[in-house]
């Protein structure tokens, strides 16, 4: 179906599933125990998983196929974010015209520092991409641009958003935040609430969700297709490429190029989410974030990137969430010496901390499971499934009695 | 012209900094073929050193001092640093004065320890590695020493002053036949460029005219040859990089007093750092030096008002465009060998 063989097809199927049951599954615990803090449910961070896992979905065409490390794609988001804002500032709210810019708009930029990053491999590519990343950065943060023509452009530190004062030339009386079409507007929300749960089904997740899932069936399809084992071979052995009569930076650019457009897609749906946009989406930290998602969900596998960008945001919300207080809370039962302590070393970890546990999860993954947590999901699955193997292996001398 | 001297002054504390910081990731870039991206933080380390020592410095207890009073007529309670109490006030003042140019000698140990246990704990096992794990797992660690040290110290810059004597500035105008308070550069800026000149002329002499710096040399040649002689390569590899730790170090000791540290220092340092090793040409030392102080020059050159009047914010992004325009048309980067990071 679709063009899939079964495996696939059962992958996008779960992927499917997963994304438009979330707003169950990600809600376990009732609105009023001690575990609602665990809860992720809430439409934010729903968008925001959808929408990482589109970035890194994107990145892991160019990285996980071709293994060049890009230090600077979060250029490409911050490009489509801005794209999205100035469609609401010239035009109306409809998120569609700013969806198609931003696109175009990252990609157009992807085509010219691919082009150039490219002629160098290796570490020399990342650090040329980090390069143009930062100068992004700088001219956005200071809004050189604007400053140039006499005008603002990105806003600088503000960031940029809509103004009362914009031209907004297609806008209408009733709009008063991102919609599709007027069809539905992003921010509606219906909640559910049932016996101690509530559920938000909001409209902006779900077509954030839906883009996602069409993502990541296009990477299925590029993963498959002769243009992915092109890549897979750019990765293996580039000299042997060429001998083989094949030129690889064609084919490499493109890669750069799609990943380019995938985030600046995301880029245009978090401004889609929220109609801002901001410098600090293009710093370096936010393109190391996106390779962090791509290793530790696995870079070269299908699924990596979602169940990284997933496993992160939702990390990163939970353990900013914790505080002192949550935690004497837990250890409340320990003697009193030995809750300080554990606490005291808990603590560096939680709340602001945050980027410390982000740090040290990076290095133990790069050291301990360079496939990342899909490598490490097959490799108990092999064990398990050996054992059993080796369970029935064991089981068969005894059916047939040695004498 | 005055204009022109100026901002030439003006490019050689920052292009000392970056020349400290890219030498060291030449040094175990050409020695390990490591890409350390926690060579920023090292560089933050050592600011947070002097920090350290001034804090350290300034621990004091209370006295109550008969002569003076509060307006109640009450003795008053005045700070007395321990230094000072064991010294004696003259000495102790001083000492506490005198403490970033003692963090020096505080810092060098620490950072060669520092250097020692990043090499023998985690870089060891990433010499076979692809370079795209070196770049993240160093990367990684830049993250955790940075955030270590927001914890402890807190996210807002602390001043750290450089010692009275160096805290004026000199006139260079009246010096070089101009008029008086054209050229005025702090004094400290002059001692970190010649603190930066010392320290690169150190280690190019340890590297040319002693044995250890032959067999240092030679290993990075070619490895196996050198391994082949019957020599402990790695272990004199291993002394590089603790001696690479030690320079980015003292480069972020001596920079305390013209910027004040903060924990990301370090890695806004880095990004350009390597921007300056990928132009100078990777693995190259004279070309880390070379373009080190050519980009802070050119950088400050850019930040003059005439300049920006035409162009604003080109300070911000130049060394990005030169270094974009050298790697397009000098590919290996001004100074780069054949060979070197080719793959």
């Amino acid at each position: 179906m679709l063009g899939l063989n079964k495996r696939d097809m059962t992958m996008l199927l779960i992927v499917l599933v997963l994304a438009l049951t979330a707003p169950f599954t990600l809600n376990p615990f009732p609105t009023d125990s001690a575990m609602a803090q665990f809860n992720a449910g809430y439409p934010d961070l729903m968008q925001r998983f959808a929408i990482f896992a589109i970035f890194a979905i994107g990145f892991n065409i160019l990285f996980g196929l071709t293994g060049y490390l890009s230090f600077g794609h979060a250029a490409f988001l911050g490009l489509g974010s801005y794209a999205a804002v100035w469609m609401y500032k010239l035009l109306d709210y409809n998120i569609a015209p700013g969806l198609v810019l931003a696109v175009i708009v990252s990609g157009l930029f992807a085509v010219l520092i691919g082009y150039i990053s490219m002629r160098r491999t290796g570490i020399y590519f990342s650090i040329l991409t980090l390069a143009f990343a930062q100068m992004m950065f700088a001219i956005a943060y200071s809004d050189l641009l604007g400053r140039f023509f006499g005008t603002s452009i990105t806003n600088g530190e503000t960031g940029l958003q809509v103004y009362n004062s914009d031209p907004q030339y297609l806008i209408d009386s009733w709009e008063s935040g991102p919609h599709l079409f007027g069809l539905f507007e992003m921010r509606s929300t219906y909640t559910w609430d049932v016996g101690g749960w509530s559920f938000d089904f909001n409209a902006g997740y779900y077509l954030c969700a839906f883009f996602m899932v069409a993502m990541f069936y296009l990477s299925i399809r590029i993963f498959r297709s002769p243009f992915g084992m092109m890549l897979r071979a750019i990765k293996s052995n580039q000299t042997r490429m060429n001998y083989t009569g094949l030129n690889a930076k064609p084919y490499a650019l493109a890669a750069f190029v799609i990943s380019g457009m995938y985030a600046g897609l995301a880029g245009g749906l978090l401004a889609s989410m929220d109609p801002l946009a901001g410098a600090e989406r293009m710093q370096w930290t936010a393109s190391g974030e996106v390779v962090l998602m791509t290793i530790l969900g696995g870079a070269g596998t299908l699924i990596g990137p979602v169940v990284g960008a997933g496993f992160i945001k939702y990390f990163e919300n939970i353990f900013s969430k914790i505080n002192e207080s949550v935690l004497h809370g837990w250890f409340g039962f320990l003697p009193d010496g030995l809750e300080n302590a554990l606490i005291w070393v808990v603590e560096h970890f939680v709340g602001p901390g945050w980027h410390l546990t982000l740090g040290m999860m990076f290095m133990l993954i790069v050291i301990f499971l360079p496939g990342g947590l899909v490598e490490g999901g097959q490799r108990i699955w092999s064990m398990l499934s050996n054992r059993k193997k080796a369970k029935d292996g064991s089981d068969a001398p005894q059916s047939t009695p040695a004498e | 012209m005055d204009v022109i001297i100026l901002q030439l002054l003006n490019g050689l504390d920052k292009g000392s900094a970056y020349a400290l910081i890219a030498l060291g990731l030449t040094l175990i870039f050409g020695t390990l073929g490591v890409v350390n991206f926690a060579h920023g933080a090292l560089f933050m380390i050592g600011a947070f050193c002097s920090v350290t020592l001034s804090k350290l410095l300034n621990l004091s207890y209370e006295v109550v001092d008969e002569t003076q009073k509060d307006f109640m007529g009450n003795p008053l309670k005045v700070k007395m640093p321990y230094i000072e109490s064991w010294f004696g006030p003259e000495i102790g003042a001083s000492i506490i004065d005198w403490a970033v140019p003692l963090a020096i000698i505080f810092s060098i140990p620490i950072m060669i320890a520092i250097g020692f246990i990043m090499e023998r704990g985690l870089i060891k096992h990433f010499y076979k590695r692809p370079h795209a794990d070196q770049i993240l797992v160093t990367f990684g660690l830049a993250i955790v020493l940075q955030e270590l040290i927001k914890h402890y110290y807190g996210a807002n810059p602390i001043p750290t002053p450089a010692p009275e004597v160096f805290r004026g500035s000199f006139d260079f105008g009246t010096l070089l036949g101009f008029d008086a308070n054209t050229i005025i550069y702090p004094y400290w800026r002059l001692v970190y460029f010649a603190f930066a000149a010392v320290i690169i002329g150190g280690v190019f002499s340890f590297l040319q005219f002693t044995t250890f710096g032959m067999v240092v040399r030679a290993g990075m040649a070619d490895r196996e040859t050198v391994e082949l002689l019957g020599i402990n390569i790695d272990k004199r590899f291993t002394i590089m990089f603790g001696l690479a730790a030690a320079v980015a170090g003292l480069a972020g000791v001596m920079y305390t007093p013209i910027n004040s540290p903060n924990y990301h220092m370090g890695m806004d340092f880095l990004v350009l750092s390597f921007v300056v090793v990928v132009v100078g040409g990777m693995g190259s030392l004279p070309g880390a030096v070379a373009a080190g102080f050519l980009l802070g020059i050119l950088e400050s050159f850019a930040s003059m008002n005439q300049i920006k009047a035409i162009l604003p914010g080109i300070d911000q992004i130049i060394i990005y465009l030169v270094a974009i325009v050298i790697l397009l048309t000098r590919p290996r980067g001004l100074l780069g060998r054949k060979g070197v990071m080719e793959d």
